[in-house]
C-alpha cells in the first residue's frame, strides 16, 4: 500500500512520517516516534492502557487511525513531566500508590489528566466514571480514586505548571 | 507509636517514577538490533494427531526468516514439578498431538509481526482429529477418551489429606450438612500479556527477556528444554505488568522465541495478544467439591470431609500444588476433631489450569464459608460467634500439618462485628455477607527441586555509603521491590533513598524462587534483613574500636547515625563510620550475605495470615444483577512493612476476588472458551468498585522479618463466599456455583417462589 505523509504534534515536537495508512496511532506513537510509555493490553479497544490526549479529548489510540490523528496535538504520559518536574497527577499517584505494576498507569495519567482538565472539581463518582473506560488489574482503583481527588481538592497546586 | 524508622512509614514504590514517567521499560516495549518478530500458530481442535506440518509456502513469503515446529526440539516433557517426572507432562511445541484448542503447533520469525501472522495462514497442518473431553466428571468415565498415555481414567494427580479419627469425630455431631458445589476458572488476565524477546548468540549465550514472576524458574526451565547449562542462559524481567499466578510456568513466547533465536541467531520477539492470552496460557483451576460437615447443636465443630474434582485441563502446570492448597485451606481457619480431603486432578481437552492468586483457596472458601453460613442457620445459631468458637488461635496445631504461631482471628470478629452494628438497619434489597480465612506466608515444598537456598540477597555498600541490594525475589507490581528496601534501610539504619534494588536479572542476582505463594515479604525479607545485618555487623565492628567504648555497650545505626544504644547521643556519622571501614578492610566494599530456607515449620508454610470480611451487597430482583456497596476486611498480616504497598494490595485482591465472586465467567463451549476477549470477559472497572477497607490487626510473627507475614493473596481467598452469603440473608438463596450471575439468581429465585407456592 502507498505510504501517505502523516504530521503530527507529539508532546510539543512536530513529526513527519511516512506510514501505512492503515497504521493505528498507537503504532505511530510506539514503533515509529518510540514513546513507549504508552502500552496495549487489549485488541478491542476495552482496557485503556493506550489512552493519549489528542486535542484536550482522551482517546484510546489504538482506536483511530493515525492518519485521522493530522495535524492533532497529542500529549503522551511522556508529555506529562517538565524537565524532570513530575505534573501534580503523577505526584498524587506516587502519594496514594495508584499503579502496581504500572502497566495500566499510562493510560490511566491520561484519562485522569482530560478529566481534571474538562472538570477540576469531580465527585467520587465522575472520577470513577472518568476512568472506567481504563482496567486497572492490580489497585481495585480506589487510590487512583484518592489520588484524582487530592489532586482536585488543590494538595498539589502551588506546584502546578504550564 | 512506630518503633520503626522506616519499616510501616510512608514510602513511595522504589518503581514508581519510572512508572508514572513511561520510563519503565516492560518486556512488552524490548527492541533490540536485528530483531525479529515471532507469531504461534495455534490448534484448532481440542484433540488430535498431528501427522504432518508443512511450512514451505510459509517460508517463501518474503519477509519469513524462519518457522520451527516440535521437530526443532529436544521433545523434552516439561514442568514445573521438576522432581515428579511423570508430572512434567508438557512439549510446549507439540511433537505427536495436540491436546486443547490454543496450543502452539508452529512458530514463525519475521522482518515484522504483520509478515509473521500472514504467514501462519501459509502453514500447512495435516490433523487426525481424536474424540475430546472438556469436563473432570466425564473425563474419569471408563470410556473417555485417553488424554495423556497411562493415566487412568485421566486422573493427573490425586492428594489425600487426613487428621483425627474421622468417623468417630462425624458420630459425635448432632447435625450433618452435604453439599455439591461448582467453582469457575478464572483468567489472570494481566495488563500485560505473555511477553518475551530472546537472544541466542554464537558463544552459546542465550539471553531472554521475559514477563515472569520468577527468572530463576524460567532459566532452570529453559535450561532443561533446550538442552543449555543454566549459567548460559540470562533471563531479566526488570518491569512486569502483572502476574497473579499465572507467569511463574515456561509459556509459549518464552519457549518459542528462544527455540526461534537458537535456530536463526537473530534476536525474536514474541508478544501474545489478548485473545492468545485468553486462550493459551492457563486459568484458574475449576472445581467440583463436595462438603460434608458434621457439627454439634451449640456449633462446636466435629468432622469434614471433602471430596474434590478439578478440571485440571491438558497439562499439569502448578494444578498439583494448587490440588493440594485447596483440600488444606478447606479445613481453614477452623479447628476439626476430624478432616478428610481427597482431591482428584483430571486432564481433559480444554486450557490448562494452575495456581492463581489464593492457589486453591477462594475455591474452597466459596464452598466452606457458605456451607458454615447455612449450618448457622440450620442450627439458629449467631454465625460470628459460630466460628469464633472454632477458629484457630495462636499455638494452635493443625494435626500433622502446621503450627499456627501469630493468628489475629479472634480480634477479627470483633472488628466485623463493631462494623455490622454500626450499619444498623440496611435498605431493602441489601445484605451483608461475612467469610473467614486464612493463607500462607510462601510454600515449604521443593517440587523444583532446587538446590538453591529458598530466598538470597547480597548487601553491598559503597564508599558513599550507598547501598547496593541484590535480590532474586521478583517485582511484578506488589511492590517486593520496596519491601525489601525497606526492610534493608531498616536492618541497616539508613533511609530507603540510599538503597538501590536490583532484581530480575539471573546474571546479577541470587537465585530465589521468585513471586509466588505469598512467599517473598516472609522469605526474601529474612534473606534481605539478614544480609543487612551481616553488612551493619562489619561496621559496627569498625566503630567500635574506633569510637573506643567498653566491651559492654551495644551500637546500633539509625537514620544513618552510629550509636551507643544506651546513650544515642554518643556516636558517629554513617557516612564517615563507612569510609573509615573501607579502609581497614584494604579497600573493599562491605559485603553481607543473607538466605533463606524453611526448617521444621510443618508441611505448608512457615507462617499464616488470618482475616474476616464483611461484604454490603444489593440484589436487583427483577434483573437479578449484583451490586457491591461496601466492605471491610479485618486482616492480620503481622507486622507491616510497606504501608502504601499493603493497601493497594489488600485493594487490588478484593477486587480480583470479587470478580471471581460475580463478573468473571469463562465459558466454554466444545473445548472453545467463548469470550477470549475484555468486551465478554468481565473485570471490574473503577464505577463497579466499592470501598474495599482494611483493620489492621495487631500481631507478631516470630518466623517473619520484624514480624511480618502474608498479605494481598489472601484476601483473594473470602470474597466470593462472603458475596454468596449477603445474597443467601437478602434472597434466602444458596448459591453453589460461581460465578453468581444474574440469570442464576434469576432462576432460584424462580424455583424458590414455585417451593413455597407448592409448600402452601
Amino acid at each position: 500500500m502507498e505510504k501517505k505523509l502523516l504530521r503530527l504534534t507529539v508532546n510539543g515536537q512536530e513529526y513527519e512520517i511516512y506510514i501505512n495508512p492503515k497504521t493505528l496511532l498507537v503504532e505511530v506513537i510506539r514503533d515509529y516516534l518510540g514513546f513507549t510509555g504508552t502500552k496495549r493490553g487489549c485488541d478491542t479497544v476495552s482496557c485503556g492502557a493506550c489512552t493519549v490526549i489528542i486535542n484536550g479529548m482522551s482517546v484510546k489510540s489504538c482506536s483511530v487511525l493515525a492518519m485521522q490523528a493530522e495535524g492533532a496535538k497529542i500529549t503522551t504520559v511522556e508529555g506529562l513531566e517538565d524537565k524532570g518536574k513530575l505534573h501534580p497527577i503523577q505526584k498524587a499517584f506516587l502519594d496514594h500508590g495508584a499503579y502496581q505494576c504500572g502497566f495500566c498507569a499510562p493510560g490511566m495519567l491520561m484519562s485522569a489528566k482530560a478529566l481534571l482538565d474538562e472538570n477540576p472539581n469531580p465527585t467520587t463518582w465522575e472520577i470513577r466514571e472518568g476512568i472506567e473506560g481504563n482496567i486497572c488489574r492490580c489497585t481495585g482503583y480506589n487510590s487512583i480514586v484518592r489520588a484524582v481527588e487530592a489532586v482536585a481538592k488543590g494538595n498539589y497546586r502551588e506546584e502546578h505548571h504550564e | 507509636m512506630n518503633k520503626y524508622a522506616v519499616i510501616n512509614t510512608h514510602v513511595h514504590n522504589v518503581d514508581g517514577i519510572a512508572k508514572v514517567t513511561g520510563r519503565a521499560t516492560y518486556t512488552f516495549d524490548v527492541k533490540l538490533p536485528g530483531m525479529l518478530y515471532g507469531k504461534i500458530l495455534r490448534s484448532p481442535h481440542p484433540h488430535a494427531k498431528i501427522l504432518n506440518i508443512d511450512a514451505s509456502r510459509a517460508l517463501k513469503l518474503p519477509g519469513v526468516i524462519g518457522v520451527v515446529t516440535g521437530k526443532d526440539t529436544l521433545g523434552v516433557k516439561q514442568g514445573i514439578w521438576r522432581r515428579y517426572k511423570d508430572l512434567c507432562d508438557e512439549q510446549i511445541l507439540p511433537v505427536d498431538k495436540v491436546r486443547y484448542i490454543g496450543e502452539p503447533v508452529a512458530a514463525v520469525a519475521a522482518v515484522t509481526e504483520e509478515i509473521a501472522e500472514q504467514a501462519l495462514d501459509l502453514i500447512d497442518v495435516e490433523y487426525e482429529v481424536l474424540p475430546a473431553v472438556f469436563e473432570p466428571l466425564d473425563a474419569i468415565k471408563k470410556d473417555a477418551p485417553e488424554i495423556h498415555e497411562g493415566f487412568e481414567r485421566n486422573i493427573n494427580v490425586t492428594r489425600h489429606i487426613e487428621w483425627g479419627d474421622v468417623e468417630t469425630a462425624f458420630e459425635e455431631a448432632d447435625y450433618i450438612r452435604e453439599d455439591w458445589f461448582k467453582c469457575g476458572g478464572q483468567a489472570h488476565m494481566c495488563m500485560e500479556t505473555r511477553a518475551a524477546v530472546s537472544s541466542y548468540t554464537p558463544e552459546g549465550k542465550l539471553t531472554v527477556y521475559s514477563s515472569t514472576q520468577s527468572p530463576y524458574y524460567m532459566q532452570g526451565l529453559l535450561a532443561g528444554v533446550l538442552g543449555l547449562k543454566e549459567g548460559n542462559i540470562r533471563v531479566i524481567s526488570h518491569y512486569v505488568g502483572g502476574g497473579f499466578g499465572g507467569k511463574f510456568e515456561l509459556d509459549g513466547a518464552i519457549f518459542c522465541s528462544a527455540v526461534l533465536s537458537m535456530k536463526l541467531f537473530r534476536p525474536v520477539k514474541i508478544v501474545y495478544t489478548r485473545e492468545e492470552d485468553f486462550i493459551a496460557t492457563k486459568r484458574r483451576t475449576p472445581m467440583y467439591y463436595y462438603v460434608r460437615t458434621g457439627v454439634k447443636k451449640d456449633g462446636t465443630f466435629c468432622a469434614r470431609e471433602a471430596k474434590v474434582f478439578t478440571n485440571g485441563g491438558a497439562y499439569t502446570g502448578m494444578g498439583a500444588t494448587a490440588l493440594y492448597l485447596t483440600g488444606f485451606f478447606h479445613s481453614f481457619p477452623y479447628r476439626w476433631r476430624g478432616y478428610r480431603y481427597d482431591g482428584y486432578r483430571v486432564y481433559t481437552n480444554t486450557l490448562p489450569s494452575t495456581s492463581m492468586r489464593g492457589f486453591g483457596a477462594p475455591q474452597a472458601m466459596f464452598c466452606s464459608e457458605q456451607q458454615i453460613e447455612w449450618i448457622a442457620a440450620d442450627l439458629g445459631l449467631d454465625p460470628i460467634e459460630m466460628r469464633r468458637k472454632n477458629g484457630h488461635y495462636p499455638g494452635y496445631e493443625v494435626p500433622g500439618q502446621a503450627t499456627i504461631a501469630s493468628c489475629g482471628l479472634d480480634q477479627c470478629f470483633d472488628e466485623i462485628q463493631k462494623w455490622i452494628k454500626g450499619k444498623g438497619k440496611l435498605p431493602e434489597g441489601r445484605a451483608i455477607g461475612i467469610s473467614a480465612c486464612g493463607f500462607m506466608s510462601g510454600g515449604i515444598f521443593n517440587w523444583f527441586d532446587t538446590p538453591y537456598s529458598f530466598s538470597s540477597a547480597v548487601v553491598t555498600i559503597n564508599q558513599d555509603g550507598t547501598v547496593e541490594l541484590y535480590v532474586g525475589a521478583q517485582e511484578i507490581g506488589q511492590g517486593s521491590n520496596t519491601t525489601m528496601a525497606i526492610i534493608c534501610a531498616e536492618t541497616l539504619g539508613v533511609k530507603v533513598e540510599d538503597i538501590k534494588v536490583h532484581s530480575g536479572d539471573t546474571d546479577h542476582c541470587p537465585a530465589d524462587l521468585g513471586a509466588w505463594g505469598s512467599r517473598q515479604t516472609l522469605m526474601a525479607g529474612n534473606a534481605v534483613k539478614m544480609a543487612a545485618e551481616d553488612a551493619k555487623k562489619q561496621l559496627l565492628e569498625f566503630a567500635q574500636a574506633k569510637m573506643g567504648i567498653n566491651i559492654v555497650y551495644d551500637l546500633d545505626i539509625k537514620n544513618r547515625w552510629v550509636h551507643i544504644v544506651a546513650r544515642p547521643e554518643r556516636g558517629m556519622d554513617y557516612f564517615e563510620l563507612v569510609k573509615e571501614a573501607l579502609r581497614g578492610k584494604d579497600g573493599q566494599r562491605i559485603v553481607g550475605r543473607g538466605y533463606y530456607t524453611p526448617h521444621r515449620k510443618g508441611m505448608i508454610s512457615p507462617a499464616y495470615s488470618y482475616m474476616l470480611q464483611g461484604v454490603e451487597v444489593e440484589i436487583d430482583r427483577e434483573t437479578g444483577k449484583i451490586k457491591l456497596i461496601d466492605s471491610l476486611t479485618a486482616h492480620d498480616c503481622g507486622q507491616p512493612i510497606n504501608h502504601l504497598g499493603l493497601i493497594g494490595q489488600l485493594e487490588g485482591a478484593f477486587s480480583m476476588a470479587a470478580g471471581y465472586g460475580y463478573l468473571e465467567y469463562m465459558p466454554y463451549e466444545d473445548g472453545k472458551l467463548m469470550n477470549p476477549n475484555l468486551v465478554d470477559y468481565k473485570v471490574i472497572r473503577a464505577t463497579e468498585m466499592p470501598e474495599a477497607a482494611v483493620a489492621e490487626i495487631d500481631t507478631y510473627e516470630p518466623e517473619g522479618p520484624y514480624g511480618a507475614k502474608e498479605a494481598g493473596e489472601g484476601l483473594t481467598n473470602p470474597t466470593a463466599a462472603a458475596i454468596g452469603n449477603a445474597i443467601f440473608h437478602a434472597l434466602g438463596l444458596q448459591m453453589k456455583e460461581c460465578p453468581i450471575r444474574p440469570e442464576m439468581i434469576l432462576k432460584a429465585l424462580k424455583e424458590k417462589e414455585e417451593k413455597e407456592k407448592e409448600g402452601k
